[in-house]
């Protein structure tokens, strides 16, 4: 039985990890449901539809694209999953649905095939969407206060317009917007209309008003850590991130608060978790050394600061993120691994 | 803490299925195939002729230049011819082709060494260069030069029996059953460069070698054991001097320019057998194992058996083999026949009966970073290959293209099923081309 006819000749290594794009990109999915699960007790089951809607959207034109350009399917690789999600996860409960729509399409066409597709697109398809959606600011401005699942009446389908919603449902401001004029979220402002007081404790778990993925922190957190213990993601880009907003908005507290108070309401407003944890950590559009993933994180956490407290949007995330998606070519030149064997040996005597 | 280095990869050790198989004696084959080149460098000339008789032993191929090593009869009888034939590294080399009378009758000129005790550096190096002793962990650099070169120049000696490969388990064998010799082996070398340590060097997943050699050192003055972190590529060169001692042989240089000499436990042995008993180095402990073979086990065979001899005394296969490998799965070479012989720097021959390893039509690059943080020379595989694809050669000079040990990290870690290492193979002969171009101007 020493037959030899068919060996095949290849060159090494002859094995590979059995994890490739497509389980790393499940793995992100898995770590995205515990948001999306968190958004629809908050926010009811419209947060699911209108994920459903972005996620298809994104698989049907990722397809599209590449049949029509005669270019091997790509869906399998589920990155469009990845991306229809997070767009979704950025919008607030009350969008219209055809806004996912018009998003999954700039994302998946503009920003990823027509560069070449997946691993070739310099900016995050899911965040250049969301700065695209931003032409229509009026439809993904009309905040809700957070409600437990049991009386959320939202429609599925059908469009939400400020006029059907009951005042007592609309928030004026998301906790980042009180923030943005130096008040913490707990602060009540009884001059305004709708105002809602936001403890920390709503703060961290997540019963705020705000896009539908991004208010849990303690949830992103846990995803984050998933994602770590699952080797998707290093945990350099996140730590740098956060700790830098950490340092900043403990340092310089606006409106005169405390600046502990400051800082935490800070870490837990706005996009900054999901920003951090999904969003910078996108493989395609972040460097791939350590060094390069700490100067970037470093880099989203100072614009975040600077365009909150500067900047025309009360939230930064997005834009600091863009930014510096744009530096990262620059970041990875600075930020190649030393050399090996360049370093000066110790001489004998001291190899403990 | 185990001791590690920067990067490396984790892969299934797989060891279990011969790990605890005792060496076996594989008898003598027919006919044996021996190359003038098991070894780095210039390939021995042959001086005996077709028809001649010789005996087990004797030399048949001798060094030809100051890098080379000799070439002995495994078995004795009549040399049949003397022509190319399929080497483990793919290419046709000069052979010598023995016919085995099977009366195993031994060349007169092996005798111990007399003045065993007070050998010094430059004997040992004759006496490795007599037994024709190369580095059996795989590079097959010869022994003597090795030796010669690091004298006045080394302060440390590491015996690698990190063994980081999958599959392999030669070394694990040898460290349990010729522990004695290995540390007679190291005290020579001791003693002939004048060196007060010797580090013996053993992954942390070989329990039982670690406690063989622990209980053997334990009244030896020098003598210490460093385990090491199981990862991959532990046992290369760079990275074991680095885990051991905190050095990096700087690029292109080799270990004596830290202050170290690097020998294999193998290689040791093989040493203190020569020593000892005066014998060249006429057998080779090899792996026999893979999904295709039906009793995988541990094998001593003689140097130029041919493949096929050591499968059947493995049970054979027990399915149609899909590729067979000499060396391990990480770096091992495929091989398109079993006629091909068991070389000096054979440690394991493999066989798989399916694809073990994930192949993808549609190979993509998501920059995920992996390959960097898995790479043990620091090198950044993603940017190599971006460049080497686009023909950018001096890019990837620049990013030290030229450092890169073919480990397999960086592949065996890609998500994107990228065939990185392929890519910096041929970038580095196309570097060595081109240099060879400028220096002929
Ligand atoms: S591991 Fe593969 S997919 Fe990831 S960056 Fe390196 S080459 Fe690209
Ligand atoms: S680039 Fe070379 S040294 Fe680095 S992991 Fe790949 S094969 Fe190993």
């Amino acid at each position: 039985m020493l037959s030899e006819e068919k060996l095949i000749m290849t060159s090494s290594p002859h094995i590979k990890t059995e994890d490739d794009t497509r389980s790393i990109m499940l793995d992100v999915i898995i770590a995205l449901t515990f948001p999306l699960i968190m958004a629809i007790c908050f926010f009811g089951w419209r947060s699911l539809t209108l994920t459903l809607t972005a996620v298809a959207s994104c698989i049907a034109f990722e397809w599209l694209y590449r049949y029509f350009m005669k270019k091997p399917s790509s869906i399998g690789d589920l990155s469009a999953v990845v991306t229809g999600m997070l767009i979704a996860f950025n919008l607030p409960v009350t969008t219209p649905m055809w806004i996912p729509v018009v998003g999954s399409f700039f994302a998946i066409v503009i920003v990823k095939q027509l560069y070449g597709g997946l691993g070739k697109n310099f900016m995050n398809p899911a965040l250049g969407a969301r700065a695209f959606l931003l032409s229509w600011p009026a439809l993904i401005s009309l905040w809700v206060k957070a409600k437990p699942l049991a009386d959320s009446s939202f429609p599925l389908l059908k469009s939400i317009s400020r006029e059907a919603l009951s005042p007592d449902v609309i928030a004026a401001a998301t906790p980042l917007a009180k923030m943005k004029q130096g008040f913490l979220p707990s602060t009540p402002m009884p001059s305004v209309d709708g105002d809602i007081v936001s403890t920390l404790r709503d703060m961290a778990v997540g019963n705020i008003a705000g896009c539908i993925g991004e208010v849990s922190a303690i949830v992103l957190i846990a995803a984050g850590i998933y994602l770590i213990v699952r080797k998707v993601i290093t945990p350099h880009i996140p730590l740098a991130y956060i700790s830098t907003v950490a340092v900043l908005t403990y340092l310089f507290p606006r409106g005169g608060n405390d600046p502990l108070q400051w800082m935490l309401f800070s870490l837990t407003s706005g996009g900054l978790m999901l920003g951090a944890v999904f969003m910078a950590t996108d493989y395609v559009t972040s460097p791939v050394s350590k060094t390069g993933r700490i100067i970037y994180g470093i880099g989203c956490g100072l614009l975040t600061v600077l365009i909150r407290y500067f900047g025309a949007y009360p939230e930064g995330v997005s834009f600091a993120i863009l930014i510096m998606n744009v530096c990262v070519w620059a970041i990875e030149k600075i930020s190649r691994p030393g050399r090996f064997g360049v370093k000066r040996f110790k001489k004998a005597g001291d190899t403990k | 803490m185990p001791l590690s280095f920067r990067g490396g990869v984790h892969p299934d050790d797989k060891k279990a299925d011969t790990r605890k198989k005792a060496i076996e004696v594989l008898p003598a084959p027919g006919q044996v195939v021996l190359p003038v080149s098991m070894h780095i460098g210039a390939p021995a000339a042959p001086v005996v002729s077709v028809g001649e008789h010789v005996k087990m032993g004797q030399v048949v191929a001798e060094t030809a230049g100051a890098v080379s090593a000799r070439v002995h009869a495994t078995v004795s009888g009549t040399v049949t011819a003397i022509e190319p034939r399929p080497h483990p590294n793919g290419t046709n080399v000069m052979s010598i082709v023995i016919e085995n009378d099977y009366n195993d009758e031994l060349f007169e000129g092996i005798k111990p060494v007399d003045r065993f005790h007070s050998i010094d550096a430059q004997e040992l190096a004759d006496i490795a260069e007599a037994a024709g002793i190369v580095g059996l962990g795989g590079a097959m650099f010869p022994t003597h030069v090795k030796i010669s070169s690091s004298v006045g120049k080394v302060d440390t000696l590491i015996i690698n029996g990190a063994e980081c490969e999958p599959y392999i388990t030669s070394d694990n064998r040898q460290m349990l059953e010729c522990g004695e010799e290995i540390i007679n082996g190291v005290t020579l070398l001791m003693k002939a460069l004048k060196l007060d340590t010797a580090y013996i060097a053993i992954e942390s997943n070989k329990r039982s070698a670690i406690e063989k050699i622990r209980r053997l050192i334990a009244k030896k003055d020098g003598l210490k054991l460093k385990v090491l972190r199981t990862k991959y590529p532990q046992g290369a060169e760079k990275q074991l001097i680095k885990s051991v001692c905190g050095r990096e042989v700087p690029p292109g240089g080799l270990p004596s320019a830290v202050g170290v000499l690097n020998i294999n436990v193998g290689t040791v042995i093989a040493l203190s057998r020569a020593v000892e008993t005066g014998m060249p180095l006429l057998t080779k402990v090899v792996t026999v194992s893979g999904s295709a073979v039906a009793n995988p086990k541990n094998l001593l065979a003689r140097i130029g058996t041919p493949l096929r001899e050591l499968f059947s005394a493995a049970g054979g296969f027990k399915d149609n083999p899909y590729k067979v490998l000499m060396g391990g799965p990480m770096m091992g070479i495929s091989q398109y026949s079993l006629d091909v012989p068991v070389i000096k720097g054979t440690n394991a021959i493999l066989a798989f009966c399916e694809k073990e390893d994930a192949y993808s039509e549609q190979q993509v690059c998501i920059r995920c970073g992996k390959c960097v943080g898995a790479c043990p020379m620091n090198l950044m595989p993603v940017y190599l290959h971006m460049y080497g694809n686009r023909g950018m050669l001096d890019e990837c000079e620049k990013l030290n293209v030229t450092d890169c040990i073919e480990c397999g990290c960086c592949s065996y870690i890609c998500p994107g099923r990228l065939h990185l290492v392929q890519s910096f193979k041929n970038t580095k002969q196309r570097l060595a081309a081109l240099k060879k171009k400028k220096g002929a101007r």
